[in-house]
């Protein structure tokens, strides 16, 4: 039952492992990574973090990689026809899904952020990004963008946003066209290492920074690593009075974190002058008792290898039956990993304290640090106008890779699910992702399109679907048939302690974080305290209804109600597979 | 930046890049990773 159009497929190993590495290099490497780190306990988040990707990241990596590669060899590409015919139960097509559903929707922002980079670089490249304080850079990226109000954001200038997302829409439908080895290959080949070289480039400007505001010396780049850095916080609490008992309590105060022998040595003066104020140190294994932080680090590791996403399962679907996916998984990952923990954490976070101190990159954020934060910060730098060029440069690559590759596994949906060529298939999914765009571009007061999509998306849709294939792996596949499909052509082995970890840890564990998420972000509470705190986005749709998130989920419910028609009226034939063996 | 900030992070640090390195080289000089390219022709076979 195979069609005549031949398989098409990757042009070398390393292509694809760039493809990967590519797709998971994105700006939570070099943006969300260290706020993140930051927050939550610095290096005692790096236990949890490095915990995380054995138990979580490898595992589910592993796991895509091979089942992708066994539903390729069935002639399969898309997530629902390789889940069926790896399973040899149609019933999980409709499982795979969700697999679709992830990389387009979330395209549907992700290019938008994408004109952002593009914008900013263009900007800084032209000379006009000068900015004095974060206040001013913080103006520039909302009218940028239409932070204010619904449908701002479309204006065509320079500094607006609307020209850019056009190039980078047109440019990323160029690539995919393009197909797989000429396209989106060829693209990574060369974007992945000059991506590399600016970050190094960056790295070294920024570490050689020193304390680059005479009137704060304390604010220096070795303080700006402490703070990212440092396994032992030092924190100013306030003793205050419980507002429904009245009892007294120690609280931290909102700035009271302190780095570097200055900043304590003041805090020290503080709490000795006043009885309401302590200075306390939160050692590594207290922080490590905080559920919060274990949250955040398997998240983080999850959302920046891209494991759960739809794509290494559909990316690895192109490989010949004897290609590696151990070490190429491996490869990908440690790519991943370089650029986040090796540039990012020593990159981002430091250049912004060097100039702002501690409460100017505290609880930034993504986007607060990424465009208001370092905006300003380049624009003071020496060499501002060439750095803050690259640097946005460099997210663009990020980007495009990483939006790149969210296409293809919507591309072999359609080609599978209604029998038609590429051309016809990039020609409907760019109508598609087009609609949801303009969506989530018009309604630009206060991202809430764009963030209500996010949320849902990366914390519901891809634990659920990582879930599905560990399970997949471990249990239905079996976990000694799973190694086996693994290990065939492996350059390297899988430790077999892994057969443990894949088959009971990673599920488990990725049971307990949707369940701690759910808890948390869901139902409102936190750990820790009686009280109970609905997050924003629960707020936005059953609290305070909010049109903007409600629209924005029917767009995921939309997309996924679509998809879920073609998969049950779908041709899923399979493709011809030429091995070179047969050849 | 105190003494365990260095240690989390050189250790953090020089064992990503290690892999990173080793992975990159395994990568490259595995035998028979040439019998693994393929040609151009099959690139986009599904676009016409």
């Amino acid at each position: 039952m195979s069609s005549k159009v031949p398989k098409e497929s990757w042009n070398s190993r390393l292509g694809i492992i760039l493809a990967v590495a590519g797709s998971a290099v994105g700006l939570g490497n070099f943006l969300r990574f260290p706020g993140q780190a930051a927050q939550y306990g610095g290096g005692a988040f790096m236990v949890a973090y490095f915990v995380a990707l054995v138990l979580i990241g490898l595992p589910i990596c592993w796991a895509e990689w091979a089942i992708g590669r066994k539903g390729g060899q069935a002639g399969l590409n898309s997530s629902p026809g390789i889940l069926g015919v790896v399973t040899g139960q149609k019933r999980f097509r409709y499982l795979g899904i969700i697999g679709v559903i992830i990389p387009v929707v979330i395209y549907m922002y992700y290019v938008y952020i994408e004109a952002w980079c593009l914008g900013y670089a263009v900007n800084f490249a032209k000379g006009s990004m000068d900015f004095d304080t974060v206040d001013q850079a913080g103006a520039f990226w909302g009218q940028f963008i239409g932070i204010k109000e619904d449908g701002s954001a479309l204006g065509f200038g320079w500094t607006e946003v609307g020209g850019f997302l056009l190039v980078v829409f047109i440019f990323n439908f160029f690539l995919i066209y393009r197909g797989l080895s000429k396209g989106i290959e060829l693209f990574c080949k060369y974007a992945m290492p000059t991506l590399i070289v600016l970050a190094i480039i960056i790295l070294v400007r920024v570490l050689t920074l020193g304390a680059p505001v005479a009137e704060h010396p304390e604010n220096n780049v070795q303080n700006g690593l402490g703070f990212m850095w440092n396994p032992t916080k030092t924190i100013l609490y306030e003793r205050v009075a419980d507002e429904a008992t009245g009892a007294e309590k120690w609280q931290p105060l909102p700035d009271g974190e302190v780095v570097g022998p200055r900043m304590i040595a003041d805090a020290q003066e503080r709490a000795a002058a006043d009885p309401n104020l302590e200075l306390r140190e939160i050692g590594m294994a207290t922080q490590l008792l905080n559920p919060q932080l274990w949250l955040a680090a398997a998240g983080q590791i999850f959302f920046s290898l891209s494991v759960g996403f739809g794509v290494i399962i559909t990316y690895s679907s192109y490989l010949k039956k004897n290609d590696d996916v151990v070490l190429s998984g491996l490869a990908a990952t440690s790519t991943n990993e370089f650029c986040e923990v090796g540039l990012g954490g020593l990159t981002t976070l430091p250049a912004g304290y060097a100039f702002l101190g501690i409460s100017g990159v505290a609880g930034m954020g993504t986007f607060g640090l990424g465009f208001n934060v370092l905006p300003m910060v380049f624009s003071e730098m020496p060499g501002g106008q060439f750095f803050g060029f690259a640097f946005f440069f460099l997210l663009f690559l990020a980007a495009v890779t990483s939006s790149l590759s969210m296409l293809q596994p919507g591309i072999a949906f359609l080609e599978e699910a209604m029998n038609i060529n590429r051309k016809q298939s990039v020609a409907i999914l760019g109508f598609v992702t087009a609609a949801g765009c303009a969506f989530v571009v018009y309604f630009s007061a206060g991202v809430k399109a764009l963030d209500t999509i996010d949320f849902w998306v990366t914390n519901l849709l891809m634990v659920v679907l990582a879930t599905i294939q560990i399970i997949i792996f471990g249990w239905v596949i079996g976990i000694e048939r799973g190694f086996e499909i693994a290990h065939q052509g492996a350059a390297i082995r899988i430790p077999g302690f892994f057969k443990f970890i894949m088959k009971y840890v990673s599920p488990l564990f990725l049971i307990v974080v949707f369940g701690a998420w759910f808890y948390t972000s869901v139902l409102g509470f936190q750990f820790g305290t009686d009280e109970k705190k609905y997050s924003s986005y629960i707020v936005d749709l059953f609290i305070e209804p909010n049109r903007s998130a409600w629209l924005s989920v029917g767009v995921i419910v939309l997309t996924g109600a679509f998809l879920t028609l073609l998969t049950a009226g779908g041709v899923f034939k399979a493709k011809t597979i030429k091995e070179e063996g047969s050849q | 930046m105190t003494i365990g900030g260095w240690i989390i992070m050189l250790v953090s640090t020089l064992s990503v890049t290690g892999l990173f390195g080793w992975c990159i080289w395994k990568v490259l000089t595995t035998e028979g990773e040439d019998e693994k390219v393929h040609g151009f022709e099959i690139e986009t076979p599904d676009k016409d």
